[in-house]
């Protein structure tokens, strides 16, 4: 029995391997591929999935809402961008800056945000992405006040042969799969376990020694520092800030963006980010008089169809065909061979085997259809 | 025996999508500009043909700002009316509108669309200083025209980084000098009291007035801003009232200047000389304020308001109106935002009309070669005016006041640029 | 004018502002106590409501004919609203719900913008013109009429809240839908009822905001931030805490804007925002709020 888990083990390995690998290769081939304007809207997607997976944290594991994450991401961005334009730092100097900065502001509000539960931390958290807008007009000397700073991109090195989408893209690309990698991995250390048995039962979790208030406080920081980094990223890609890009409406969309993606799971923030992405150019084309209409009943009939996120019904239909196919293996393959449009390009989002149990219960080693030795 | 399976299927997946980016790259089509020949020899002519012109502009059609939005219907219905009419230069028009909700981040986005998919031959308009700002390094490395952008800020005009980008609109700083100029003369010791936008707007404005009556003995003796997101404006006048002055100087963009209006008419004790800007001097935001309570309301303007029986009989108004009706049926043509469009339209017909190659470049020497010409929809004595070290298409401004149940040109147009000199950084 | 008149003169101007925050606060409690989700939907709602009304008095009705008829159709729309759209997602996850209310906020908002257009409207004052004067300090009939409808409103809400058997029914829906259910109650005609209720309040709100900020579809997107605000200083279970919530958000975030030049207009939305979390820290469910006792 045991030799029996160890194989399954291996094979599990082996295709999260593989999988890996293949969304690393179609990753790199993209921007090679699509026209600049669609790297960049790839880009804009990898640059908000970072934002999301740190709420995700928050939200989908922690268990606490925040409606105020829009406002670490304008910290972030608005990091880089003061580095850049006073102090003419190099980008990459901006990222450990933006990501310890807005680390640190989180870790500020994490503590208030113990005395808070839902309902009321999420106005909290509001009020504080309506705050901000106000306050980067304020400060005008450092801001540049209600005109923004403009900043120069990451430009590419002249070896590479890169345009500059594509550079933006491989860099905005390492980045969120660091992060994303970071994000996943802190879920699965006892971190993650931690906030975890937290937001399933607080009392429980604390009863068994879970240390809840440290945790609940550094998830908030965790997740302020994705946002961070994001819009540090966002610096990058767009060039521009200005206090009106980041009003509290942005902190709404995040929270939309990624419950319509998936709370709680690995790869529902890259769905979000797409859906936040693409979804207003769609609307548009489907009515030119008011995008808004259709992109508000879009969201509601997302929620309609998939009440726990896009990364749900992909589950719940991926498990569906692989409850059909008597070929187990199918459902590996299917989900290498169409996948999501917007997913591929992101390596640290493989596809999760979505029902456990179909997965173990498959016999090793049954030939897929199209095998032939 | 899996895994081998499955690295086989990897590696064909791997070697299918190399091969499809080989082969039907999307990529490399991109990069395919046009370029003319002749004397014009080496110079863009993406987007443009001998029958077709290809324009975008980009909008708020959703999202906070949307009312701006209707200003795309104006621009739209001028140029189907014209391509019914033989097009601009035997040229028919296709313009592309997209929509940005007024985020920055989408504006890249839906400039970059309309330039490497779209591949127009100019981006004619976008709308709001951020958004515009967002876009125009971008068109400038790419080297695509974006005239006209409909925004007043000063910098559009006075940055020199930028050649293929150029404003329209009375900037606002030329109109906080029309204001400015009008109180010197009429009210020499006036002390001033300030409501602005909290932006790029209210700051350019309220900053060239100050900079405006320096020196002389008009004093701005109170200010107070709003933010676009503050449900009402009533605190701030309750404050302005309370400096006494005899002038208010009223920076609001359309609901809020109809609230103020309504703030000012309602407070007997305090009555101050109501100057409102332009963006709210529309009719639709006096008229929801009463007629009777914004008697004696100063503002300065540059083209046609529709609404204005004045223009009723005016050709080009009767023009406009007509194909308003007939191209963009469910648009309200009284808008002054839909004429505001009509005008900035026709005023690029006149640009393309004078480009001396039918190439980008082209049309970036002609925006900035302008000289006198005229625009029907704009008011007598405004024409757009452009040159080697003067970037600012519209300078010159009328006043008008509020009386009975409509505005009063009063004064002759005041050409900005040469009663107070050109405007610098 | 002396200063003590032109403070107490900005203090009336708070209360006015504040007014129209617990107008709108008034639904989102109603909403919460009902369902126990936070409605983003509810201003949009109540900007459909007025438009409504509008439209009813541009086809020639006479004010006191429309307001009834507008609160009967925010009444019915509101439990179509919850048929419709939200119970759909009935039993899936809070955020869900919250996401589907933000999803029609956007919707309601465009669809607005789309039949009537942005640009402003006037909408009739059912108050007289002019103001009472208590030496010096100005408060006009249109400020004195909202506080009063309000009031009425908020006293309407307690009743139904502590002395109908309504009241105790939907605090077992909004606690526990399940036991609730097996208990016998009808759940799902208890949310319709709070759905409607609570547009019909928002209805209320809308009528008594417009004549003073102008009708358009954006009128209350900024009256909502406030109206949240006003909500959570109160306790979100509380009608009393709602008014009094809104009225120290509108009084606060005014006296600090117009006497303390560091705040300023521009940054005095940060005032509430900070007395809120001084007060959350204390009483994290609100001044007036019931603190929930865990269930392990």
């Amino acid at each position: 029995m045991r030799s029996m888990t160890a194989v399954l083990d291996r094979t599990r390995h082996g295709r999260f391997a593989l999988a890996a690998l293949l969304a690393a290769a179609v990753a790199m081939a993209v921007p090679f591929y699509f026209a600049p304007f669609q790297v960049f809207q790839l880009t804009m997607v990898l640059v908000y999935a970072v934002a999301l997976a740190g709420l995700n944290l928050l939200v989908g594991f922690g268990g606490q809402i925040s409606l105020g994450h829009g406002a670490f991401f304008a910290a972030g961005a608005y990091t880089a961008a003061i580095m850049l334009d006073r102090f003419d730092t190099g980008h990459l100097a901006t990222l450990p800056v933006a990501a310890a900065a807005c680390f640190l502001l989180g870790l500020g509000f994490g503590v208030p945000a113990l005395r808070l539960r839902g309902l009321y931390l999420a106005l909290v958290t509001l009020s504080l992405a309506v705050f901000l807008p106000p306050l980067l007009k304020r400060l005008e000397a450092v801001t540049g006040g209600s005109m923004g700073l403009t900043v120069e991109k990451p430009q590419p090195p002249a070896w590479s042969g890169l345009a500059e989408d594509q550079w933006s893209y491989f860099v905005v690309l390492a980045v969120s799969a660091v992060a994303l990698l970071v994000a996943r991995n802190l879920l699965r250390s006892r971190v993650g376990r931690a906030l975890l048995a937290v937001r399933d039962n607080e009392s429980a979790a604390e009863v068994m020694g879970v240390r809840l208030s440290l945790h609940k406080t550094f998830a908030f920081a965790w997740s302020a520092m994705f946002a961070g980094v994001a819009g540090c990223l966002y610096t990058w890609v767009i060039g521009f800030v200005s206090p009106d890009s980041f009003s509290f409406v942005l902190s709404i969309t995040l929270l939309a963006g990624l419950v319509v993606g998936g709370l709680a799971s690995l790869y529902g923030p890259l769905l979000g980010a797409a859906f936040v992405m693409y979804v207003p150019s769609v609307a548009q084309d489907l009515s030119e008089a008011a995008p808004g209409v259709v992109f508000g009943l879009l969201i509601i009939a997302v929620m309609f169809v998939a009440p726990t996120g896009l990364a749900g019904l992909a589950s719940r239909a991926g498990g569906a065909v692989a409850r059909r196919r008597a070929g187990a293996a199918a459902s590996d393959r299917s989900s290498v061979a169409e996948p999501p449009p917007e997913s591929t390009s992101e390596p640290s989002a493989p596809r999760t085997p979505v029902d456990p149990e179909s997965v173990e219960a498959e016999p090793v080693g049954a030939p897929p259809r199209t095998e032939k030795e | 025996m899996r895994n081998i399976t499955a690295l086989r299927a990897a590696a064909a997946a791997t070697a299918a999508l190399l091969t499809a980016t080989a082969c039907s790259t999307q990529r490399g089509q991109d990069d395919q500009g046009t370029v003319a020949g002749g004397t014009c020899k080496g110079q863009q002519t993406t987007g443009i043909t001998d029958k077709t012109i290809k324009l975008g502009g980009i909008y708020p059609l959703s999202g906070p700002a949307s009312a701006y939005g209707t200003i795309s219907k104006g621009v739209a219905a001028y140029f189907k009316y014209v391509n019914d009419h033989g097009g601009i230069g035997g040229r028919k028009v296709d313009f592309v509108v997209r929509d940005d909700g007024y985020q920055p981040p989408k504006a890249v986005e839906e400039a970059r669309r309309l330039v490497e998919r779209e591949k127009v031959f100019a981006v004619f308009q976008t709308l709001g200083t951020p958004s515009t700002a967002a876009v125009w390094d971008y068109l400038n490395q790419q080297k695509v025209p974006q005239p006209f952008v409909a925004t007043g800020a000063s910098v559009w005009g006075t940055d020199t980084k930028h050649p293929w980008t150029i404003g329209w609109q009375p900037n606002y700083v030329a109109e906080a000098r029309m204001y400015a100029k009008y109180l010197k003369d009429e009210k020499p010791k006036a002390k001033v009291a300030v409501l602005y936008q909290n932006d790029d707007f209210g700051k350019d404005l309220l900053g060239g007035f100050k900079k405006a009556v320096a020196g002389s003995g008009v004093k701005v003796i109170a200010e107070e801003s709003y933010e676009v997101t503050d449900p009402s404006v009533s605190a701030q006048m309750t404050s302005l009232a309370r400096s006494k002055a005899d002038v208010l100087l009223d920076v609001t963009t359309p609901k809020f200047g109809s609230q103020a209006l309504a703030a000012d008419a309602k407070n007997t004790q305090w009555n101050p000389v109501h100057i409102v800007n332009n963006v709210s001097s529309s009719a639709a935001v006096l008229k929801p304020v009463g007629f009777k309570n914004v008697q004696g309301v100063v503002s300065a303007t540059y083209f046609k308001d529709p609404a204005d029986p004045r223009w009723a009989q005016d050709p080009e108004v009767k023009t406009y109106q007509d194909a308003m009706h007939e191209y963009a049926p469910d648009a309200d043509p009284a808008n002054q935002f839909n004429a505001y469009g009509w005008a900035v339209a026709s005023s690029l017909h006149k640009a393309l009309d004078a480009m001396k190659c039918p190439t980008r470049e082209g049309l970036r020497d002609a925006v900035r070669n302008l000289r006198d010409v005229k625009v029907g929809m704009l008011l007598p004595g405004v024409t757009l005016s452009t040159g080697p070290d003067d970037a600012f298409p519209i300078e010159t401004l009328q006043l008008m006041r509020f009386k009975g149940e409509r505005w009063q040109l009063f004064g002759k147009p005041v050409d900005t640029r040469k009663e107070f000199g050109p405007l610098t950084d | 004018m002396s200063t003590l008149t032109d403070l107490l003169q900005q203090v009336v101007e708070g209360i006015g502002s504040g007014a129209v925050y617990a107008s709108l606060a008034l639904a989102l409690v109603l909403i919460h106590r009902f369902t126990g989700i936070v409605n983003f939907a509810q201003g949009e709602l109540a900007m459909l409501s007025t438009y409504v009304a509008w439209q009813l008095m541009a086809s020639g009705m006479p004010f006191w004919l429309a307001l009834p008829v507008t609160l009967a159709v925010s009444f019915v729309g509101g439990m179509l609203v919850e048929r419709l759209v939200i119970r759909p997602v009935q039993g899936a996850p809070e955020l869900t719900v919250v996401i589907v209310t933000v999803g029609l906020f956007i919707f309601v908002n465009a669809a607005a913008g789309l039949i009537w257009s942005f640009t402003v409207k006037a909408f009739p004052q059912p108050f007289p013109d002019g103001g009472i004067d208590l030496a010096g300090v100005r408060m006009d009939w249109s400020t004195v009429g909202i506080i009063g409808v309000v009031a009425v409103v908020m006293g309407l809400l307690y009743l139904l809240f502590q002395h109908t058997s309504i009241g105790l029914v939907m605090r077992a829906v909004a606690c526990n839908p399940e036991s609730a259910r097996l208990s016998g109650i009808r759940v799902s005609r208890v949310l319709m009822l709070g759905w409607g209720l609570a547009a019909t309040v928002g209805a209320v709100s809308g009528v008594l905001v417009a004549p003073v900020l102008f009708l358009e579809p954006n009128m209350m997107g900024g009256v909502l931030i406030y109206a949240f605000a006003a909500a959570t200083l109160g306790g979100f279970d509380s009608p009393v805490g709602a008014v009094v919530g809104g009225l120290f958000v509108g009084v606060a975030e005014t006296l600090a804007g117009a006497y303390v030049d560091v705040i300023g207009p521009d940054l005095k939305v940060g005032v509430p925002l900070v007395i809120i979390l001084a007060v959350l820290l204390v009483r994290p469910q609100g001044l007036f709020g019931r603190a929930a006792v865990e269930r392990a």
